[in-house]
C-alpha cells in the first residue's frame, strides 16, 4: 500500500497543479470521449446511469480496486490482482490500455491496446471526469453502446431455450472457448443477454464485419440465436 | 454356416468379453458406446456423449498413441511456427475429468451381428453404438514406386507424429540449392489446402536456410484449395522458388523411385533431394474391416446422424465418412461429432434431437503473418451433407487482416483442441 501511494504522489501533484491551472496535463478528454466511443462504448458504459455490460461501468475508476465492482463477472485474473492490492491508477491504467494482458494475463476484456501513448492519455484524461475526487460525475446520459444496430423489441423479448442453446453452442465451442479465455478468438461467455443478441443481429444482417460470423449468424433464427444467448449468459468462470 | 473371419472375431471376443465381465459391472445397465479413433471426431464425440449424458452412457475411447499429434497445425512445427510439444496432446482429462474409459490398443476386429469390437491385445468391447473416426489410410499403388515401406526414404508426413518430423529434419539437413518434390494427392483426400500450405512452410524455411533451393509441385489435380491465394503469396514471398506442375505439364502421370531418389514426369527423370509422397487416400482401415465402405473406399453415412448407410448402429465421423459437401478437415470431425453425439444420445437415452447444422473453416499461413482462410456451413439433406453458404479469403487484402486471420487460427487451436481434450 505504502508503495503504491508513493506512486500514485506524483501524478496527483501534477493533476492538483493542473486543477489549479484550470487544465489538465493528463491529455485531451474531448478527444478521449471520441476514441471512448470508438473502441470502449461497445463493451463499457461511463456516466451518470451507467450499468455493467459485456465490460463492467468505469464511474470511479480510479482508486478503486481491480475487479471490485459486486455483480460482474471478472476474469480470475483480474480478481486475483485486485486481491494482491492493484488499485486503477493513471500508471497502471496507462499499461492496461496499451496491452491489456501485460497486465492481466488473462483478462476477459478483448481488446488488442492503444499503441499511441497520445490516444491513452486521452482517453484516461476523459475516464478521469468520471471519478469522484476531484471532479463530480457530469449529470450527462450514459454514454450507451454505440446505436451501431437496432434489434425490434419483440426480437429481444424473445425467452431462448437453453438447452437448445446448449446444442447450438457446440458449434460457436470450436473456437470460443468455454472457459472464456481469449488466445486470438474473443470470449463469449456471461455477456448480458441483450448484447449477445444484438451483436448476433449485427453479423446477421452484415453491419459487423466478420465474414465467418457473418456465415454462421446468417443461418441461424432469431429464436436460435436468443437461445443461445440464453445459454452462454450462464457460460462463465 | 461358415465360419469366416468376423464370425471367428465374434467368437473369440464373446470368450474375452466373458472372462473380463467381473471388471465392468460398473457399466452394467448403461448403454454402452465405443469410439475408435482418438482424432477430432472420436475424442470429440466422446468428450460430448460423457459430458452431456452426465454419467447416463460407459463411454470407451480406442486409441493406439498415448499422445495425440494433431495434423492441423504439424505444416506450423514444419514452417518453425510451432514446437512440436505444443501439438501433441494426452488423453488424461477425458478419462480422470469425464470418466470416459481409455484404451490404448488398436481395434482389429468388428463383429456388427454381436455388436463386439476386438482389439489387438485380445481384449473385446461390446457396444449398443460405434462411433468410427479412424482417419485415412493410403491406397496401395496410387505413387507407381512408392508403397508405405518407402516411408523413410520418402515420407508422406501425412499422418502427423514422426513422420512429420522427418520430414522436418530432411528439409532442413537438404543439400544446398537442392530440390524438394511434393507429390500431390488426388481428391478427395484430408485437408485439401494442407499439401499447399506445407509447400508454403517448407518454402519459409529453405528462404532462410537455403535460398537457392527449389520446390516443385507434381498435381494430378488441374486446381486446388485456395489456389489463387496461394499462388499470389508464393509470388510475393518465395518469387522464383515455386513451380506447380498441373496435369497438362504430366503432374498426373508420374513415378517415384525411393532408392535413387528421382521422380520420373511423364517419362523425364528428375533428380530430387526430398521427397514428400502424400498418396491418394481412403477411409481408415477399420472401416474396411467393418465393411461399410463402397467402392471408393470411404464409408457412406446418413447425413443427418453420422450413421453408416449400411449399419445403423456404427457412426462414422471425418476423413473416413463420405457425406456430401464437407472437406475431409478437424474442423468438419468436431462439427459432425457434436451432430452425432447428440444423436446417439437421442436414440440411447432418448434426449432432444435438433436439427443437425455443420460448419468447417480451414486456415493456411502462406508466411509470417500472412494466414488465410476458407470456410462453409452446412445442413442436411436426405442425400448429402450440402452446402448452405460460404466465404473466402481475397487475394490482395492488407497485410493487417492477413495478420489478424493467422491470430485467428491460433485461437481456434486453443479452441477445438480444447473441445476435444477438455
Amino acid at each position: 500500500m505504502k508503495k503504491l501511494r508513493a506512486n500514485l504522489l506524483p501524478w496527483l501533484v501534477a493533476v492538483c497543479f493542473a486543477q489549479a491551472a484550470g487544465a489538465t496535463d493528463i491529455g485531451d478528454e474531448k478527444r478521449g470521449a471520441d476514441l471512448f466511443r470508438k473502441y470502449c462504448a461497445s463493451c463499457h458504459q461511463i456516466g451518470a446511469g451507467a450499468v455493467n455490460r459485456i465490460g463492467p461501468h468505469l464511474n470511479g475508476i480510479f482508486d478503486r480496486k481491480a475487479g471490485s465492482i459486486e455483480g460482474f463477472r471478472y476474469s480470475k485474473d483480474m480478481l486475483r490482482q485486485g486481491a494482491d492490492g492493484l488499485v486503477w491508477n493513471f500508471e497502471n491504467l496507462d499499461v492496461y490500455l496499451e496491452n491489456p494482458r501485460s497486465l492481466i494475463s488473462r483478462t476477459r476484456m478483448n481488446f488488442r491496446g492503444l499503441k499511441d501513448p497520445q490516444d491513452r492519455a486521452d482517453v484516461i484524461a476523459y475516464l478521469r471526469q468520471f471519478s469522484a475526487n476531484p471532479a463530480d460525475i457530469p449529470e450527462a446520459a450514459p454514454t450507451a453502446l454505440p446505436s451501431e444496430h437496432v434489434v425490434p423489441p419483440e426480437i429481444l423479448a424473445i425467452k431462448g431455450d437453453p438447452e437448445y442453446g446448449e446444442y447450438l453452442a457446440s458449434e460457436c465451442l470450436t473456437c470460443h472457448q468455454r472457459s472464456g479465455a481469449d488466445e486470438g478468438i474473443p470470449s463469449i461467455t456471461g455477456w448480458p443477454v441483450e448484447d449477445f443478441v444484438v451483436a448476433m443481429h449485427a453479423y446477421k444482417e452484415k453491419k459487423r464485419p466478420h465474414p465467418v460470423m457473418q456465415m454462421m449468424a446468417g443461418r441461424l433464427s432469431n429464436e436460435e440465436i436468443a437461445a443461445l444467448a440464453a445459454y452462454f449468459e450462464t457460460l462463465g468462470e | 454356416m461358415t465360419l469366416n473371419r468376423r464370425k471367428f472375431l465374434g467368437t473369440a471376443a464373446a470368450t474375452t468379453a466373458a472372462a473380463l465381465s467381473a471388471p465392468m459391472v460398473r457399466a452394467m445397465g448403461k448403454p454402452r458406446v465405443v469410439v475408435i479413433g482418438g482424432g477430432a471426431g472420436g475424442a470429440t464425440v466422446a468428450r460430448y456423449l460423457a459430458k452431456d449424458s452426465k454419467g447416463a452412457l460407459d463411454v470407451t475411447l480406442v486409441e493406439p498413441t498415448r499422445k495425440y499429434y494433431t495434423c492441423f497445425f504439424s505444416n506450423l512445427y514444419i514452417g518453425g511456427f510451432r514446437d512440436f510439444e505444443s501439438i501433441g496432446h494426452t488423453y488424461g482429462k477425458l478419462a480422470s475429468e469425464y470418466g470416459i474409459n481409455v484404451v490404448h490398443d488398436w481395434a482389429v476386429g468388428i463383429d456388427r451381428d454381436k455388436k463386439i469390437v476386438s482389439l489387438a491385445g485380445g481384449y473385446a468391447l461390446p457396444y449398443d453404438r460405434l462411433v468410427l473416426s479412424p482417419g485415412i489410410d493410403f491406397v496401395e499403388g496410387s505413387v507407381p514406386g512408392w508403397d508405405i515401406s518407402n516411408q523413410d526414404e520418402m515420407p508422406h508426413a501425412y499422418k502427423a507424429g514422426s513422420q512429420t518430423q522427418l520430414l522436418k529434419a530432411q528439409v532442413e539437413n537438404m543439400r544446398e540449392g537442392g530440390t524438394f518434390c511434393l507429390v500431390a494427392p488426388p481428391n478427395p483426400f484430408r485437408c485439401p489446402p494442407g499439401p499447399y500450405e506445407r509447400v508454403s512452410m517448407v518454402a519459409h524455411v529453405l528462404k532462410a536456410k537455403n535460398p537457392t533451393a527449389k520446390i516443385i509441385i507434381l498435381d494430378p489435380k488441374p486446381k486446388f484449395s485456395k489456389m489463387a491465394l496461394f499462388q499470389e503469396g508464393w509470388a510475393e514471398h518465395y518469387p522464383g522458388m515455386i513451380e506447380w506442375i498441373g496435369p497438362d505439364f504430366g503432374g498426373a502421370n508420374v513415378e517415384v523411385r525411393p532408392d535413387s531418389m528421382e521422380v520420373v514426369v511423364d517419362g523425364e527423370v528428375t533428380k530430387v533431394d526430398v521427397c514428400n509422397v502424400i498418396p491418394a487416400q481412403k477411409a481408415g482401415r477399420i472401416a474396411e474391416i467393418a465393411g461399410i465402405t463402397n467402392d471408393k473406399g470411404w464409408a457412406p453415412v446418413v447425413p443427418a446422424t453420422m450413421q453408416s448407410r449400411m449399419d445403423e448402429n456404427i457412426h462414422v465421423l471425418g476423413d473416413s465418412s463420405h457425406q456430401g459437401d464437407m472437406p475431409k478437415s478437424g474442423f468438419s470431425a468436431n462439427s459432425q461429432a457434436k451432430v452425432c453425439a447428440m444423436a446417439i444420445r437421442g436414440a440411447l437415452l432418448g434426449s432432444k434431437v435438433f436439427p443437425a447444422k455443420y460448419s468447417n473453416t480451414c486456415w493456411s499461413l502462406i508466411d509470417t503473418d500472412d494466414g488465410i482462410k476458407v470456410g462453409a456451413s452446412y445442413e442436411a439433406t436426405p442425400e448429402k451433407i450440402a452446402k448452405v453458404d460460404g466465404f473466402i479469403s481475397k487475394t490482395g487484402e492488407p497485410a493487417e487482416l492477413r495478420k489478424a486471420t493467422y491470430e485467428e487460427s491460433l485461437g481456434w487451436y486453443e479452441g477445438i483442441t480444447k473441445d476435444m481434450f477438455g
